[in-house]
């Protein structure tokens, strides 16, 4: 059964369809790739998933559960979690405090005037962070950290919430190759272990067919091709979409 | 007919006199994004120095115009010395410190104006030729309104045709609009920021001298005018100069007309009318987003939970205070009381600036509304002390439900502004509303029960809830609660990705500052035994942000410090002559040589002694 069932999903902003009738289903355990053009449609076909943009028209299941319309920290709770192209975490804490943070959230305890929050759900964050390899890091003030390494934390406070669907846009933008395969290669396994799906956006092809199970093709924001990397590849109107012919996916789109 | 059109032109020449003000202040906004409280006070030397002038030179029709647009020229080198030794080193300090060192400035003028002018009011002369009133259907107008009517109008055109017309003007919209451009400008930068302040400052002082035929020159011109330019500048939209012009013809106008109905609305008016500006339009009427101000600030360190040392010594100081009236007399009692009122106000307001990231200029509001639930509740429902005392709290929070939800609809100054706006309609319906909250003689006879009466037994019941309510202050902080109110302040949108009700959160912890505030406030009320609007007032407001900016804004303990200094502080001064010179000195050290507060400068010392673990930063 599919966890994520999207239908004609619709956006126009004055007069310009970004997004037209986008249709796809997303299985149980899958990493998918949505890639396009830049303008294609892609972070605003994002944006009404996670509840930051509401859709002209369609529908957007989360396990059967309807997810238009509600906000954004509700979808959140239902289990969508999300990382952000260019991070955002709570600079005035510690790499360990942003994942309680999270799990304070997540078991609904932010309205505790009480506690002690540095010592709340110590255990799990400690766990979630040696899952992302950042546990050696988690006294560090936030603000001190190398760029990879907010995007793992970010990995770390996504999944706090134990979300069956994880949305990444652009999750390599701004990193160094080698940094690149590591994240994606981090973010397979632990998509393996927790079962979780993914639905990620991304330029680098060499990440995209490295990684992807699927992939979904996305220009002027209609659907306009989907399969296996190999048939992405050959697909001819994709090649037309990249100018220039197959040639295009060795290089980094940008 | 005739009297509504006199009606009309009155409230039109009052539009041209607040425009004159708010314009300045809102071109200096626009490019240097500083909210700049001496506007007011530009306003009121311009006045001074006019009025010198103009019985100086005595010198008919010519003598007066010309006395006026050297007063606005005086004071546009004025603003240029300050300008230049003061704010050219704050441009990229957070809001706090800007207002506050501004504030600074305002207590300086004051008194040199005082030692110049004097104490007493003094009434200028009429404008020569423009001296009587004309008949229009019927009614008088005063000619020298016609011809504020006519000045407004006119200054506005100069000011369009030099921002649309000058290269220099050109580059104060580009400015004003887009904020890397102003970095761009590279060593232009400096001289344009000048060159606006001058002219800003030029206005208000122009402003100020035009109104020396209408009201008398008096050391309150600052403060009262500063409040309604503010709000013609948020109506208008910050940057906006007509915007402004718009905003004060609105204001002028509509109370022109509101008078008639409702006598007491004059004070409340403009600040409704902002309030209802900004729900609908968060940035004024030509205000866009991204005109938003805030420099950016270092990231905070993370807390620390108190170490065992730390909580020793916390306990040493509290056993002293608990000790003190046996070894002091009762005047020291009374001062302690005094300092542990302000350590519980500034740390509220610390609760909701500091950790919340929710810069408020009118704290004072809930402080007051504190202070007249308790003496009313005693005057008018009959309540003993210790229910009183209850009750003063809880309208506080009441206050702070009622006005946050508005407040955390918007973020940075512009909330600022709608806090302030909250605090001078509550200061004005207190002010108006005689009836009930006594206005200008206040609430007296508000005396502890019998049992708390003495000054010793008063001290031990103010510091049971003094230093109870700073321990519950801190315990939130360092609870979820107050954690989520950092992290919303850090990013908000990664609080509500981590699903946080993000305006939820800021409302409670608008309305816990407003809480404690209005606990500070009952225990202010009894030890004074009465209660007047001035607790509600601009000043007292400021008062709270000076205590948290001395302290430094980045340390829990930095608010009960702060506070502690500033009443020793004003205790001393205030009983010399020239006070606020000296006041107004030690704010501007402060904010240019320690910006990180007493408690930076301890928390620096400490970590120096190896008494606190963490790097020297
Ligand atoms: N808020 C908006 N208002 C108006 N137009 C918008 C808005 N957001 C996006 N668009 C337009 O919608 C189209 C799709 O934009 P979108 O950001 O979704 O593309 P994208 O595929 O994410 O591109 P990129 O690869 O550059 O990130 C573009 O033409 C864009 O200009
Ligand atoms: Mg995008």
């Amino acid at each position: 059964m599919s966890v994520l069932e999207v239908r004609d999903l619709s956006k126009s902003f004055g007069g310009v369809e970004a997004v037209a009738d986008v249709s796809f289903d997303l299985g149980a355990g899958e990493f998918l790739a949505l890639i396009g053009p830049n303008g294609a449609g892609k972070t605003t076909c994002f944006n009404m998933l996670n509840g930051y943009l509401r859709p002209d028209r369609g529908s957007v299941k989360l396990e059967g559960r309807e997810l238009v319309g509600r906000r954004p920290r509700a979808i959140v709770r239902m289990g969508v979690g999300r990382t952000f192209q260019i991070t955002r975490t709570f600079l005035s804490m510690t790499v360990r405090e942003n994942v309680q943070m999270a799990l304070i959230s997540h078991h609904k305890r932010m309205f505790d005037f009480w506690s002690r929050a540095v010592r709340m759900y110590e255990g799990e964050a400690d766990a979630l962070l040696d899952l992302v390899s950042m546990r050696d890091q988690a006294a560090r003030p936030c603000s001190e950290l190398a760029y990879g390494d907010l995007k793992r934390l970010e990995l770390a406070i996504a999944l706090a919430h134990e979300p069956a669907l994880l949305l990444m846009d652009e999750p390599t933008a701004g990193m160094a190759p080698s940094e690149r395969v590591a994240l994606m290669a981090l973010t397979g396994e632990i998509v393996k272990s927790r079962g979780v799906s993914v639905l990620f956006t991304e330029h680098d092809m060499d990440v995209v067919f490295a990684h992807a199970h699927r992939i979904l093709v996305l220009n002027r924001g209609r659907l306009i091709a989907e399969g296996s990397g190999a048939e992405i590849r050959e697909n001819p109107l994709v090649q037309e979409v990249y100018l220039g012919g197959g040639t295009v996916f060795a290089a980094e789109g940008v | 007919m005739g009297f509504y059109l006199a009606q009309l032109l009155t409230g039109l020449a009052n539009a041209s006199s607040l425009f004159l003000i708010a314009c300045g202040l809102s071109i200096i906004f626009g490019v240097t994004r500083i909210v700049n409280f001496a506007h007011g006070s530009f306003y009121m030397v311009g006045a001074y120095l006019a009025y010198s002038l103009v019985t100086w030179m005595d010198g008919g029709i010519f003598g007066f115009w010309l006395s006026l647009l050297v007063a606005a020229l005086i004071v546009g080198v004025l603003g240029l010395i300050v300008e230049v030794t003061i704010l050219r080193r704050i441009y990229h300090a957070p809001e706090l410190f800007q207002l506050v060192a501004t504030f600074g400035v305002v207590l300086i003028v004051q008194d040199a104006a005082l030692a110049i002018w004097g104490a007493e009011d003094l009434l200028g002369p009429r404008a020569p030729g423009l001296a009587r009133a004309v008949r229009i259907l019927g009614e008088p107008i005063p000619e020298y309104d016609l011809a504020l009517i006519v000045i407004g109008p006119l200054v506005l055109g100069a000011i369009w045709l030099l921002f649309h017309r000058t290269r220099w003007g050109i580059l104060v919209r580009a400015a004003t609009q887009d904020r890397e451009m102003v970095d761009a400008l590279g060593v232009n930068q400096r001289w344009l920021f000048s060159a606006v302040f001058v002219l800003g400052s030029a206005l208000a002082g122009l402003g100020g001298a035009l109104q020396i035929p209408r009201e008398a020159v008096s050391l309150q011109m600052d403060l009262s005018v500063i409040g309604e330019a503010f709000v013609v500048v948020v109506i208008g939209g910050m940057g906006s100069v007509s915007g402004a012009f718009v905003a004060a013809v609105l204001i002028s106008v509509l109370n022109a007309f509101a008078i008639l109905i409702f006598p007491q609305i004059s004070i409340v008016l403009p600040f409704v009318v902002m309030a209802v500006v900004l729900i609908v339009r968060p940035y004024g009427l030509f205000g866009r987003p991204g005109s938003e101000a805030g420099g950016a600030e270092e990231p905070e360190q993370p807390l620390r939970l108190m170490s065992r040392r730390g909580a020793m010594v916390l306990a040493a100081f509290v056993l002293i205070l608990a000790a003190s009236p046996a070894v002091t007399g009762d005047f020291t009692s009374i001062l302690l009381v005094d300092v542990m009122v302000a350590m519980l106000f500034a740390v509220s307001l610390h609760f909701m600036m500091g950790i919340g990231g929710m810069v408020s200029f009118g704290h004072a509001a809930y402080f007051g509304v504190g202070a007249y639930a308790a003496a009313m509740g005693m005057k008018y429902l009959g309540l003993s002390m210790l229910p009183a005392m209850a009750l003063g709290p809880v309208a506080a929070a009441g206050a702070a439900l009622l006005f946050g939800w508005f407040c955390v609809r918007l973020s940075g100054v512009y909330l600022a502004m709608l806090t302030l706006a909250a605090a001078q309609i509550l200061w004005g319906v207190t002010y108006q509303w005689g009836e009930v909250t006594g206005g200008d003689d206040g609430i007296l006879g508000i005396w502890p029960a019998g049992w708390a009466s003495g000054d010793k037994a008063y001290f031990y019941l103010a510091m049971v809830l003094c230093v109870g309510g700073m321990f519950l202050l801190r315990r939130m902080a360092h609870s979820p609660f107050g954690y989520g109110l950092r992290g919303v302040r850090d990013s908000a949108v990664r609080a509500e990705a981590i699903g946080m009700d993000v305006k939820l959160h800021q409302w409670m912890g608008f309305t816990v500052a407003g809480a404690f505030a209005g606990l500070a406030g009952v225990v202010f009320v009894f030890s004074k035994g009465s209660v007047f609007p001035d607790v509600l007032g601009i000043s007292q407001s400021v008062d709270g942000l000076i205590m948290v900016l001395l302290g430094g804004i980045h340390a829990l303990a930095g608010p009960i410090l702060g506070a502690g200094v500033f009443i020793l502080i004003e205790d001393w001064v205030t009983r010399l002559d020239y006070w606020r010179v000296i006041f107004g000195g030690i704010i501007l050290v402060v904010v240019l040589v320690a910006p990180d507060g007493v408690a930076g400068g301890v928390d620096r010392l400490l970590r120096a002694v190896g008494i606190r673990r963490g790097d020297a930063t």
